[in-house]
């Protein structure tokens, strides 16, 4: 098939698994997010798409064919590293034209793509500054450049944006993420925040421990989590333990949930429900009885804590749809059936 | 941070120690040498105060001329050869373990610790006919019967190589350790190949280091004395040979430290040539 394909991608450093049999399969023009906490095997895994580092077994096909062995150089990608990487010794526009000196291209041919490539990312006119003249944001933007230069087949990043302030940052995720459509260039960006990935990602892939763990849309993600591990990295969530009751309804701090069925075979599991699907009411009914314990007002929205058979769930909502509850007040939680994932706990 | 500048005299103190050291050890001998080399030669004992000018006008000679600048050639080769040999040497040694790092370093720090006339009879035997490589090679097949390879240019520059090459690794190590990897991984996901990166990349990167190198080797090798004596022939013998000769032998102190000093002006020159031309290639 046409796109990167990850055939149980498998290394190892001596006993530790960096990454473990990751199976992979992304279509050209793509956005992918690897995501994942620091050390689960993300930052090991887009190295050895570029070649940087050696799968100890399986195979990384690029259009059916099989790139494993084919050094970096000759791979055609473009990389933005962590430190950006930029060479001290050059200025902007010859950092940007460096992939095509090494091609042999002519001079006028250099400056006519490194000037394309200034005005796309907004900098036209800093071709004779020397790169260390440049600001935070700015040596970002002439890194993307830099690796876009030979319009690469694969675009790979990571923690692009890490070194930057968080308003930056954000109007970063924006920018690349406008490029990359504009462009249409599969790309692949590690990132350990959430967000990042939710704001620039087709797909996310989240991993834990070497594994891939999930890979979906990152709405997909948000929504039904694939397990426990996922549901808590990305977002806030409420996990709550579950059991089947006798007409095999789940059961979340004794009560029945309405209309959730636990699946066949298990008896015990985990419930995810986010924040904002969590719903106070009056105490009774189906409503599980509850004590406000703090209630966090933000103005655009409120987390009000609730205290409920020895847990803490939080429940978020905007200031309109929350009648006024106080700390110390009895609440009935309703956990909605269709917002709640039911989890192998 | 902004450092504030020193106000009283205790805050120069800790200036003293090395500043005495530098006036005993380093000014007043250099300032002897000086004088010295305006003094008269008395033939008969040693020397006696005056200032004349004979002893620089003897050094200026076609002889003389041809000595120095051999002896400037030889130091800028050694220099050369070292720094192209270590450079490489030193940057793969970065990127062994750590273990192995430590147990290259401690080899070559055991290295600097042979005296120059070890050194020199150790090569004069490895570069002799009844004992030497050339042996080695007859034995595998090279060559049909063992030749010697000394006294000889090739033989004295080899010596020299060998002698200062320890120090050139040891001055690039830590910069090279310092360098950001990622610089070389960048080249190489931009279409450069392992070598091609190393030569676009970690050279210029470094070419501060490099030119400081190349002086430091420099400079040491312009002192060496001995190595030229057992390894080469006469016409190899360097400057230092025969300010030690004059000095030493024909006890001609003054005309001794008028070569000794015009040595050091010539390095001196060489040396600011050499950071003027590296500024100007910077602010380009």
């Amino acid at each position: 098939m046409s796109g990167l394909v990850l055939k149980d991608i498998t290394k190892s450093f001596g006993s530790f698994k960096a990454v473990d049999t990751a199976n992979l399969s992304v279509p050209h023009g793509k956005f992918v997010c690897l995501l994942g906490p620091s050390g689960c095997g993300k930052t090991t895994l887009l190295r050895m798409i570029a070649g940087l580092e050696d799968p100890s077994s399986g195979e990384i096909l690029l259009d059916g064919t099989d790139i494993t062995p084919v050094p970096t150089h000759k791979r055609n990608l473009g990389m933005v590293f962590q430190s950006l990487a930029l060479f001290p010794h050059l200025s902007v526009g010859d950092n940007i034209a460096y992939p095509l000196r090494i091609r042999g291209a002519s001079r006028e041919d250099q400056k006519k793509r490194s000037d394309e490539l200034l005005k796309l990312i907004h900098l036209s006119g800093f071709s004779d500054r020397p790169v260390a003249k440049l600001s935070g944001g700015q040596r970002q933007r002439v890194a993307i450049a830099r690796a876009l230069a030979l319009s690469p087949k694969l675009f790979l990043l990571d923690e692009p944006l890490s070194a930057l302030d968080a308003k930056l940052r954000e109007a970063m995720q924006v920018e690349l993420r406008q490029l990359q459509q504009r462009l249409g260039i599969t790309t692949f960006v590690v990132t350990h925040d959430q967000r990042e990935a939710m704001t620039m990602a087709d797909l996310v892939v989240v991993m834990g421990h070497g594994k891939i763990l999930q890979a979906a849309p990152p709405i997909e993600i948000y929504r039904k989590p694939a397990d426990a591990f996922v549901a808590d990295f990305i977002g806030m969530t409420n996990l709550l333990d579950a059991t089947a009751d006798r007409l095999g309804r789940v059961s979340v701090l004794g009560q029945a949930i309405p209309n959730l069925v636990m699946p066949e075979g298990l008896t015990k599991a985990s419930v995810s429900i986010r924040p904002e699907d969590v719903h106070l009411g009056p105490v009774g009914g189906d409503a599980i009885a509850g004590t406000v314990t703090f209630v966090r007002d933000l103005g655009g929205t409120i987390e009000t804590f609730v205290e409920a058979g020895g847990k803490t769930i939080v429940a978020v909502a905007t200031p309109r749809e929350r009648p006024e509850v106080v700390a110390g007040q009895q609440v009935g939680l309703i956990l909605p059936a269709e917002a709640c994932v039911v989890l192998k706990s | 941070m902004k450092r504030e500048a020193p106000k009283s005299l205790a805050d120069y103190s800790p200036l003293f120690f090395p500043g005495l050291m530098l006036i005993v050890f380093f000014v007043i001998p250099f300032s002897t040498m000086i004088a010295v080399s305006f003094f008269q030669r008395d033939p008969s004992g040693f020397y006696t105060p005056d200032f004349v000018f004979t002893n620089y006008a003897r050094f200026l000679s076609l002889f003389f001329g041809k000595v120095l600048g051999f002896s400037l050639v030889l130091a800028v080769m050694v220099a050369i050869c070292c720094v192209v040999i270590a450079f490489p040497f030193t940057f793969l040694l970065t990127k062994r373990p750590r273990k192995v790092q430590t147990i290259w370093l401690v080899c070559l720090l055991s290295v600097l610790s042979l005296s120059e006339v070890i050194i020199g009879f150790a090569w004069s035997t490895l570069f002799s006919r009844t004992a030497g490589i050339t042996n080695l090679f007859v034995a595998i097949g090279l060559m049909k019967e063992p030749v010697a390879l000394l006294p000889s240019f090739w033989a004295v520059l080899t010596g020299m190589v060998y002698q200062a090459l320890p120090y050139t690794i040891l001055v690039l190590y830590p910069a090279l350790v310092r360098l950001d990897p990622t610089l070389l991984e960048a080249a190489r996901t931009l279409g450069a190949s392992p070598v091609r990166a190393f030569m676009n990349v970690v050279v210029p990167a470094l070419r501060n280091t490099i030119v400081a190198t190349l002086i430091m080797v420099f400079v040491f090798a312009l002192g060496s004395y001995l190595l030229p004596q057992i390894l080469g022939r006469p016409s190899h013998w360097t400057l230092s040979v025969l300010i030690t000769d004059q000095a030493i032998y024909q006890s001609n102190m003054p005309f001794a430290a008028a070569m000794a000093v015009f040595l050091v002006l010539m390095s001196l020159a060489l040396v600011g040539l050499t950071l003027l031309v590296g500024r100007r290639e910077n602010a380009l």
